[in-house]
């Protein structure tokens, strides 16, 4: 049988990679000397090296592995060393839970490490699985103030060291421009209504009908109206979000954010509020403010520079939002008169978000998936 | 006017597409949780605790902790793990294969028992030459090394080394009984242009020798099926491939041929309901996807979606060990056409099998790009491989030039 073995693999060798190999995954944020961090390992390694199948039948319950936490803890935190400078900095676990994963069930280990000063230098030895598993691998995510970097530790690269540059106020206060920027530009719920309540800034509602507006200057104190008002009033509910004032639940947040984008829209098509669209602007606005929150606590607020960071993430959101407005206010104005303006872009147009819009409220109302990529 | 329509849709369109990415991409890393019951199955392993294999698997491991240097448990315990890797196609027994041999794994000169072992998982893990220093060492310490001899021809086979794979496969007619050793020519003959030959000796040979185990029995259908294939006789083919199918064991290659073999007739009901079980299995996986994409079921965005997570996996860790596959998912599943050919092309410097050619030259023909595949088809031209898909797509490769 054994050279018979030989002979069948023969020809089948690359095929015999049909499973994702053992990983685990380890994310870290530092923070002055605090660091915290999530430990995911794979349920199958951990009954591997420690046994956790008490009851022997090949199944894995929740039961088994609740009774083993304590072993797991130990088992994982002694083979992962942290150091600062030439400092030990000893972790401990704070919460304990599990995930699935594309290729099976993980226990995650939160935890959370002191060392004695403000960590410039982390060096991170790397051992589980290094005597049972020379493949198995480690993929570490660190974070330090909003830059992230990844490593690959393995038995030839047990230990690594990274610099955390210094964060400076004012990087600090770049990057969550710079984020708060890409988020109004990657977030297209927050554009299609600021689109749908500016659209008609360039139309008069004229006897029912909408007419072009004669002059620019009226057309230009109306979008600045509801750009500020939208500004203010979502500023505001970010502020109270991310200092944790109030908090609101996100699919609740996320339904609400949908259904102001369908309103605007469909106030556009069927004029019901005119003229103070600046009110609609800071009433919705109030929403999308707490729908920017949900980023900034993605992105982990610093706690020793919160102000620095909101005010950036902000100020980001507007000059995001001050682009748009300065590419669409021209043009609009331009082509305020023509036909391709006032009957494609301003009711098709309305038309379209309410309907996108109208599907975004389905989904995240019923927490279901209608859109196929 | 009518272009500005367009424009408009498409931004919507990509929009939309947008939003559904991330939405996917939220999914994909849900949140961990706390059980809310005590008796929840979170996992079931993969060999149970009462098997047999489990319970030798134990004993070996039992005596080697006893005493690790003590070699012929450890090779014994390798192997086990070895034939573990290879029928489950979970990796992570590979590693533990190569734990048992530590004492042995950096020797420069190891005993040969550890050094064909050696070789054997070095090649795993697409270390060829690594394995190829091995076993070179390997038989020319025991030029009856049957087990070195057919790797040696395995290795050179995947990097399209016919002539160094035909000395290997006569090597191995001196040491080995007659079905293997015409096998390993047989193979090799099929590749390379001598389909009807090749598929007439191993016939003849597996006549001769029925009483062979059922995993020898399916390896040689599910070869005579692909020597079918490229003398054009699907017919034929489909009967090894039946034959090999109602063999009573799981073979994961006998499988991805057969659906492949499905999937170009054009008959992609009939992959599902031979892969519905296997969604573990990344490189099965992919064919049930392309099968439900074909026949637009509901399922394929599910397991299209699994496939992009488990391949986002691979390259976190930085892994190369699935570039075909993942190829042929960028092409056909995803239309990323760009991204296939350069998958294909690197996949292409490590392994040169006809599916490594075949994937090459389909990604080049979608970006119309002949060069880029030029390395396939001058093998093609070399080897005169005779298979007819890849035929095909070769001379319309070739007309793009003209």
């Amino acid at each position: 049988m054994r050279t018979l073995l030989a002979l069948l693999l023969l020809f089948a060798a690359a095929l015999a990679h049909a499973h994702k190999p053992s990983d685990s995954y380890l994310a870290i944020r530092a923070e002055g000397a605090n660091l915290s961090g999530q430990w995911d390992i794979a349920l199958r390694d951990l009954d591997f090296a420690i046994g956790l199948d008490d009851s022997g039948d090949g199944d894995i319950t929740w039961g088994e592995v609740k009774a083993h936490q304590a072993d797991i803890a130990a088992y994982a935190l002694a083979r992962l060393k942290l150091r600062s400078g030439d400092a030990d900095c000893p972790a401990h676990t704070t919460e304990f839970l599990v995930d699935d994963h594309s290729d099976g069930a993980y226990s995650v280990m939160r935890f959370a490490a002191t060392c004695p000063r403000e960590v410039t230098t982390l060096e991170i030895t790397y051992s589980l699985f290094a005597d049972l598993d020379p493949q198995h691998r480690g993929l570490l995510r660190l974070e330090h103030g909003v830059a992230t970097r990844t490593a690959i530790f393995g038995p030839e690269r047990a230990t690594q060291s990274f610099e955390l540059a210094k964060i400076s106020a004012l990087t600090q206060f770049v990057d969550y421009a710079r984020e708060g920027v890409w988020h109004i530009w990657i977030g297209i719920d927050h554009i299609l209504f600021l689109l749908s309540l500016l659209l008609p800034a360039v139309l008069v509602l004229d006897g029912g009908r909408w007419q072009a507006v004669a002059r620019f200057p009226p057309a230009f104190w109306d979008v600045f109206k509801i750009v500020t008002s939208f500004t203010v009033a979502h500023s505001i509910t970010l502020s109270l979000a991310a200092l944790g004032v109030i908090s609101l639940p996100s699919r609740l947040v996320e339904s609400a954010i949908a259904t102001s984008v369908v309103l605007a829209a469909l106030n556009n098509v069927f004029p019901v509020v005119h003229g103070r669209r600046w009110m609609v602007a800071f009433a919705f606005g109030l929403i999308h403010g707490f729908g920017f929150a949900s980023v900034l606590r993605d992105l982990g607020l610093p706690q020793g520079a919160l102000l620095i960071a909101l005010v950036g993430f902000n100020l980001g959101v507007e000059v995001g939002q001050l682009a748009i407005v300065s590419a669409f206010l021209p043009a609009a104005y331009g082509l305020r008169a023509s036909w391709f303006y006032r009957r494609l872009v301003f009711v098709g147009g309305s038309i379209a978000i309410a309907a996108v819009a109208g599907v975004w409220l389905i989904e995240r109302a019923f927490n279901m998936k209608i859109i196929s990529p | 006017m009518r272009t500005s329509r367009t424009s408009i849709i498409g931004t919507v369109t990509d929009g939309l597409r947008a939003l559904a990415i991330a939405s996917f991409a939220a999914a994909a890393c849900a949140a961990p949780y706390v059980p809310k019951d005590d008796a929840t199955v979170l996992e079931r392993l993969p060999v149970r605790p009462g098997d047999p294999i489990a319970r030798e698997l134990r004993q070996l491991r039992t005596e080697l902790a006893a005493n690790p240097r003590k070699r012929e448990t450890a090779v014994r315990l390798a192997e086990r793990y070895f034939e573990l890797a290879t029928s489950e196609g979970d990796p992570r027994y590979v590693g533990y294969a190569q734990a048992a041999l530590k004492p042995w794994w950096d020797l420069p000169a190891p005993p040969l028992d550890v050094l064909v072992m050696r070789a054997i998982l070095k090649q795993y893990s697409h270390d060829f030459s690594g394995a190829m220093r091995d076993l070179e060492a390997a038989t020319r310490e025991d030029a009856k090394n049957a087990r070195a001899w057919s790797w040696r021809a395995a290795i050179h086979m995947v990097q399209a080394d016919y002539e160094k794979a035909r000395e290997d496969c006569v090597a191995l007619q001196n040491v080995e009984s007659e079905l293997y050793a015409v096998g390993c020519i047989a193979y090799l003959d099929g590749t390379t242009g001598k389909a009807a030959a090749a598929h007439r000796a191993l016939s003849a040979a597996f006549a001769k020798n029925a009483d062979v185990p059922r995993e020898v029995k399916v390896w040689v259908l599910t070869r005579l099926a692909e020597m079918s294939l490229r003398q054009g006789d699907v017919k034929q083919a489909e009967e090894h491939f039946r034959a090999a199918y109602f063999e009573p064991i799981n073979d994961q290659f006998l499988l991805a041929a057969y659906a492949d073999f499905l999937l170009d007739q054009g008959r992609p009901d009939e992959v599902i309901p031979l892969l519905v079980d296997w969604v573990k299995s990344d490189i099965l996986l992919l064919r049930l996807a392309l099968a439900e994409q074909a026949l637009r079921a509901p399922k394929a965005r599910e397991h299209i979606e699994a496939l992009r997570s488990r391949f986002d996996a691979a390259a976190l860790r930085g892994d190369k060990l699935h570039q075909q596959e993942e190829a042929r998912f960028n092409l056909y599943l995803l239309g990323n056409k760009e991204k296939a050919l350069a998958l294909a092309q690197e996949n292409w410097k490590l392994q040169r099998e006809p599916r490594d050619a075949r994937i090459l030259l389909e990604a080049a023909f979608a970006m119309k790009d002949p060069k880029a595949a030029q390395e396939a088809l001058d093998w093609l031209e070399r080897s005169g491989h005779e298979d007819p898909v890849l035929r095909r797509t070769a001379e319309k490769l070739k007309a793009l030039k003209r």
